[in-house]
């Protein structure tokens, strides 16, 4: 009963499929977008530090410590958007974001 | 040999199950706290791969700093989030054929696929087995890698300069520090010395000029 490389990866990969349906099931709230987007982040740093430590390379948890950076970095973004977005439109509706649409 | 294993379907079990109420929740505050859950237990998994340093990182980062910046965010926009949720079974379909999707072709990946055995004489940096995580890690990001981390720290550096410039914003009526005028202010700028007449007082223009 040994834990190996594909157990990871499997949990990787259900988490990564979590991440797409929430962003298919929450379309009109973006925050839950937001969260989704870091769900699948999270899988991508299971994936790099399962190869990581399974193959004996620490090149993997240099990686995933810059995933980490940029996740943090968009979500910092991200929400900075949604607040000004909220301040000129009064919503976060997905939809409602049709201002260039001509 | 039992207990890591056990340990493994714990955390793994917690997390997915925590990322299932992430994407299922009704309110979005709930859907950050089973994110902190979900990012707890992935940095459980991460101490059982032995990346301790990264699951500390992740702790304090994820729970200490992003999960928080959600909350915050979330408890100032005043929404109606029970509007935002109409047409959730109604994309639920697709979202499961195409989640479904997914899923079907990364098990097909991870299943049929062994790693080739020369895969092990390519390693660039292997771990020490002598030194500690956090130390393996020190001793390449800092030497090896030393541009990515300076690029890490420049991406972190925008996102912070972004985000102030995006969100700060100067209210007309707040009266604010500037603090070169005060510097730049003179005596001269601040007083005026008058002679005032005996036994008349101040005149009516010469008033009008003072309280300029």
């Amino acid at each position: 009963m040994t834990i190996g490389l594909g157990h990871y990866l499997a949990v990787g990969a259900i988490l990564f499929t979590l991440g797409i349906l929430g962003i298919f099931l929450n379309r009109k709230n973006i925050i839950v977008i937001l969260m989704s987007i870091e769900l699948i982040l999270l899988s991508v740093n299971i994936n790099l530090v399962a190869f990581s430590t399974f193959l004996g390379d620490i090149v993997g948890q240099v990686f995933a410590l810059l995933v980490l950076t940029v996740a943090a970095a968009e979500a910092a973004i991200g929400l900075a958007v949604l607040v000004v977005y909220f301040r000129n439109r009064g919503s976060i509706a997905v939809e409602d974001v049709n201002l260039m649409k001509g | 040999m039992i207990l890591p294993a056990l340990f493994f379907y714990l955390f793994a079990a917690v997390c997915v199950a925590s990322a299932v109420m992430v994407v299922v929740s009704r309110n979005p505050v709930h859907s950050v706290l089973y994110l902190i859950l979900a990012f707890v237990n992935a940095s459980g998994l991460f101490v059982l791969m032995g990346a301790e340093f990264l699951a500390m990182i992740l702790i304090v980062v994820y729970v200490g700093a992003v999960a928080v910046l959600f909350l915050f965010v979330i408890m100032m926009l005043d929404v109606d989030f029970s509007e935002l949720r109409e047409g959730f079974l109604e994309y639920l379909p697709v979202g499961l054929v195409i989640g479904g999707i997914f899923m079907f072709e990364l098990l097909l990946i991870v299943g049929a696929w062994v790693i080739n055995p020369a895969v092990t004489k390519t390693i660039t940096a292997a771990i020490p087995t002598n030194v500690s995580n956090t130390e393996a890690l020190g001793l390449v990001l800092y030497t090896k890698y030393i541009f990515y981390f300076q690029i890490a720290g420049l991406v972190l550096l925008v996102a912070m300069i972004g985000a102030i410039v995006l969100t700060l914003r100067h209210k007309a009526n707040v009266k604010r520090q500037d603090i070169t005028v005060q510097n730049a202010r003179t005596p001269d700028m601040a007083m005026a010395l008058r002679k005032v007449t005996s036994g008349q007082g101040l005149q009516e223009a010469d008033a009008a000029e003072w309280v300029k």
